[in-house]
């Protein structure tokens, strides 16, 4: 009987008409807010609603905090959220007095809930609405206890798609949060086990993840001790690596929740790093090489489980830290690469896997294995290091994703008989022949086929600057085809510019346009060509932003929609909108507007409390509006991604 | 040149039964070809057979299932470990194998897409037809005789009129049957069931090649939403993807845009596929053809 699984139980329960507001107890009759409590009793009493707290003598925080609209845009429909007020730091407020990190204070808790309620909530009323903002005020001690108290409480399962800063405002039932090790801490903490149920504990589970939340929202610093029990396992990369949940397992009652869970997660591939998830963006960044500020302030929150962006002020910082630090290791080429990413000088997929790879051989090329130690392991290790620097400069890209995880792949096949000449180039020739049959043959390839699609007439048009589409618009005029080109381009980035200048370079008849035109000038246009930066199973076309609107619009006109891209690209996973997995750009990019002086109304805008700007670099295009996918295997529909994935990557890339 | 009369002969030999398929005539003229052949290596035999199927697809350049069918059977015959046979012997006999299994599937193909086909032909209904399929007819013929009662309309088929030939072999097997001008697709649609076509060849999207006015009739059926089911063997199965129908033209090399002899019918108003491989959706095709293009 875990609090996750009833947890789960009851989400899928709760019926939408019938929506909690508040919190209701099974057998309460009339809850704080005055809620039907008839749904309540519909879930089975041994799995309630998420929300669902025992009452407790205690001043109630005022109704009108319970009542907020549903979260907008949740793609799962979530128990109705309050605005964020997190109580947990009331009671860190409470402690603080005492130190940061104070076993006494945690005493008060963990002795006796429904006493600590009184002295707390009494403060709490006073309290009242805590806006974010005065949240962010509360200093960095008090996260780090968050922290520390956090890692105590219940997994944050990384498949939720609730937002975690949403939390109750009511003051919940602490359970055991003991930084105390040690059998009579353990059974206190069975005891209260006991006694809170899975709804409590979810409710506190919430409430302690708004904690970190606004613990988040202070200073960027995130320092926070390393608490000592926890095992700092293999490392943590972020975004790529598919790994299960944190496994730092110190007590049982989180062992207890986290199993189930576990349990179905490992049938399902680990989801990449939530970056709303406090606890593993902590573990994260103590790992990180280079500092991540997270101006929560400006951020958006339908995206704040994404990375924010890391303006290239870290190029400051990543220095600094790259000449000071000893332990780091990063090899030059690979950092030269990684300031490459961070500048955004080299840009697309293919681009970035290739230099990225040729950095890799470099590395390759001087390393040599550590006395005593396993090459396959280390090599492994500084791997793993490596691609968490570049991440950090940039999140990675799909391709680069794959190319990483085909290499480990072969790291991990090498046999031990090999010395270690042996070793290195086996490894060195594998990067070689990636680079050259993935991507630069495959592209050959895709080029022959391309052509065949492209007739004298027509008017072909195309989005933004893809190499692919580049290298098969060159070749079909080299071979004499006579068609212009519409090159559609959108802001803030401006790629397409690009393209034109390539294009023109070479005589061919360019039209040029914004993305707003789109619609107009489809019209003239009898073939669409798109590259992309990744095509997932369900034949979703994961591209850069604007692709899915001229996609959209050529499939409005009856245009055929031609995607190139190799197969190297392709990724078993499966998304359904732009939004649960995307990358942010610079919002300053979005303010001034080159050669424009005269546009300022941006100017200012982080100053204001209710703007946000939002430079989205992704978006996906689903299926329906794809005539064609043009691969090195051949043309095939979009419904064939899954057959591909599954025929040529029977073994693991090469 | 002998060489090539001699395979040119086989052909016109097979083709000779008028029940049999163009491709699978094609098909068992390749055999012979390895069976005759004297080459030293493996290598050298591929290359009789890629001449021998060059020569054959000349024959008929605007016949997708020809062509289709000679490209298959070399994938088939050539994707075999029988390759790395260092005893040319062996090699063969492994090929002549492969060869005449491919050719016994083509033949039965069309029995096997009839007894799958047929369960899909209830009591009592009315299916409409277009064009001319031997397919379609022994479909048609194995329902009949396994005691279900339905009518079928048929298409006249202008300006060749080849529906008036399809409805004589119905009539022949029991069957009773309406003929209708093509004009009437639209207005007799109401009292359809379900659409039965076949293919002269099927594309790599999934769409069908098939007799002019097919397209027609698939668009009526699927606004009226009525089934449109295609048979087809898979040795039609080609690696073509037409965009439209110009596109057609261009790579069948079909020279009459303005007399069109086919057209290309895509995917999305298709329902199923009876094949000899098994019912499959449109988006099978595909699949089916990357593994043995593999």
């Amino acid at each position: 009987m875990e609090s996750g699984g009833g947890a789960r139980r009851g989400r899928m329960v709760i019926d939408p008409k019938v929506r909690q507001v508040g919190f209701v107890t099974p057998g309460e009759q009339d809850g704080p807010a005055g809620v039907s409590s008839s749904s309540a009793q519909v879930n089975a009493p041994d799995s309630p609603a998420p929300v669902m707290i025992p009452p407790a003598p205690r001043v109630a925080v005022p109704a009108a905090a319970d009542h907020s609209p549903p979260k907008p845009a949740a793609p799962v429909p979530i128990p109705p959220r309050s605005p964020p007020l997190p109580p947990r730091n009331f009671d860190a407020e409470d402690e603080m007095p005492l130190g940061s990190y104070n076993p006494g204070g945690e005493g008060v808790l963990a002795g006796s809930p429904n006493s600590s309620y009184g002295k707390a909530s009494s403060e709490k009323a006073e309290i009242g609405d805590l806006s974010p903002t005065m949240v962010a005020e509360l200093n960095s001690s008090m996260m780090e206890m968050s922290l520390e108290r956090s890692k105590y409480e219940l997994p944050v399962p990384e498949k939720e798609n609730e937002s975690t800063a949403d939390v109750i405002s009511e003051r919940v039932e602490v359970p055991a949060i003991n930084n105390n090790e040690g059998p009579e801490n353990d059974a206190r903490q069975r005891k209260l086990k006991d006694r809170t149920s899975k709804a409590e504990r979810r409710a506190l589970q919430e409430s302690q993840r708004a904690a970190k939340e606004a613990a988040r929202a202070s200073a960027a610093v995130a320092k926070a001790k390393p608490p000592p029990q926890k095992k700092d396992g293999s490392n943590e990369k972020k975004g790529v690596d598919k790994k299960p949940v944190d496994k730092s397992g110190e007590k049982d009652k989180k062992k207890e929740v986290v199993v189930p869970e576990k349990d179905k997660r490992k049938d399902a591939p680990a989801p990449r790093l939530q970056f709303d998830d406090e606890q593993k963006v902590a573990k994260a960044r103590r790992r990180a090489i280079v500092e991540q500020t997270t101006e929560t302030k400006h951020r958006v929150e339908l995206f704040r489980h994404l990375p924010q962006f890391v303006p290239p002020t870290q190029l400051q910082a990543l220095e600094e830290k790259y000449l000071q630090n000893d332990t780091m290791h990063i090899h030059p080429a690979v950092y030269q690469v990684g300031l490459k990413y961070l500048t955004w000088d080299i840009v697309g997929g293919n681009a970035r896997c290739v230099a990225m790879l040729e950095a890799f051989k470099e590395m390759i090329r001087d390393y040599t294995t550590p006395p005593q130690k396993v090459m396959s392991r280390d090599l492994t290790a500084k791997i793993n290091s490596h691609v968490s620097f570049l991440s950090t400069c940039r999140p990675l890209s799909i391709s680069m994703g794959n190319a990483i995880r085909s290499f480990k792949l072969k790291i991990g096949k090498l046999r031990d008989t090999l010395t270690e000449a042996e070793a290195k180039s086996s490894l060195v020739s594998h990067l070689e022949t990636f680079a050259q049959e993935k991507i630069i043959l495959a592209d050959k390839e895709i080029v022959k086929h391309a052509v065949t699609k492209i007739i004298d007439g027509d008017v072909v048009l195309t989005h933004g600057f893809s190499c692919v589409v580049e290298m098969v618009l060159s070749h079909a005029h080299s071979i004499g085809k006579k068609f212009r080109v519409v090159v559609v381009d959108s802001r803030p980035r401006l790629e397409g510019r690009i393209l034109l200048r390539s294009l023109l370079a070479q005589g061919l008849k360019c039209t040029y346009t914004h993305i707003n035109a789109v619609t107009y000038i489809m019209q003239e246009v009898t073939k669409v060509f798109l590259g992309a930066a990744s095509i997932l199973a369900n034949g979703t076309v994961y591209s850069r932003v604007g692709t899915a609107a001229a996609a959209m619009v050529a499939h409005g006109y009856r245009v055929p929609v031609m995607i190139c891209c190799e197969t190297y690209k392709f990724h078993e996973r499966v998304q359904l909108d732009s939004i649960c997995s995307n990358e942010l750009g610079d919002p300053d990019a979005l303010v001034g507007v080159a050669g424009r002086k005269e546009f300022r109304e941006l100017v200012g805008w982080d100053e204001s409390e209710h703007l946000r700007l939002l430079n989205l670099t992704y978006d996906a295009t689903p299926a329906d509006y794809v005539s064609m996918i043009i691969t090195e295997h051949g043309m095939v529909p979009p419904t064939s991604v899954p057959v591909i994935l599954r025929e040529y990557r029977k073994e693991p890339i090469l | 040149m002998e060489e090539e009369e001699q395979v040119i002969g086989d052909f016109n030999r097979w083709r000779q039964r008028p029940e049999l398929a163009e491709a699978v005539a094609a098909i068992k003229a390749l055999t012979a070809v390895i069976q005759r052949s004297q080459a030293s290596t493996m290598m050298g035999l591929e290359i009789e057979l890629k001449n021998a199927s060059e020569m054959l697809k000349a024959w008929d350049r605007s016949s997708i299932s020809l062509s289709a069918g000679c490209d298959l059977f070399m994938r088939y015959v050539t994707r075999t470990s029988a390759l790395e046979y260092e005893d040319i012997n062996a090699g063969k006999s492994r090929l002549i194998e492969r060869g005449e299994r491919f050719g016994d599937i083509s033949l039965k193909a069309r029995e096997t897409i009839a007894l799958l086909g047929q369960d899909f032909v209830q009591d009592g209904c009315c299916i409409l037809v277009h064009g001319s399929s031997r397919v379609v007819l022994a479909l048609l013929k194995l329902a009949a005789n396994n005691g279900k009662n339905f009518t079928v309309i048929v298409t006249e088929g202008g300006p060749k009129k080849t529906g008036m030939e399809v409805s004589k072999k119905l009539s022949a097997a029991g069957i009773p049957v309406t003929v209708i001008v093509d004009s009437a697709v639209a207005y007799t649609m109401d009292r359809v069931d379900m659409v039965l076509v076949g293919a002269d060849g099927v594309v790599e999207s999934g769409g069908i090649i098939n007799v002019i006015g097919t397209f027609q009739v698939a668009l009526i059926a699927h606004s009226m939403k009525r089934p449109f089911y295609v048979a087809a063997e898979s040795f039609k199965f080609a690696r073509l993807y037409p965009l439209d129908q110009q596109d057609l033209s261009i790579s069948t090399g079909q020279e009459e845009s303005s007399n069109p002899a086919r057209d290309y019918t895509p995917p999305h108003y298709l329902t199923l596929l009876f094949t000899d491989l098994g019912v499959l959706t449109p988006s099978a095709v595909s699949d089916e053809l990357i593994q043995l293009y593999l």
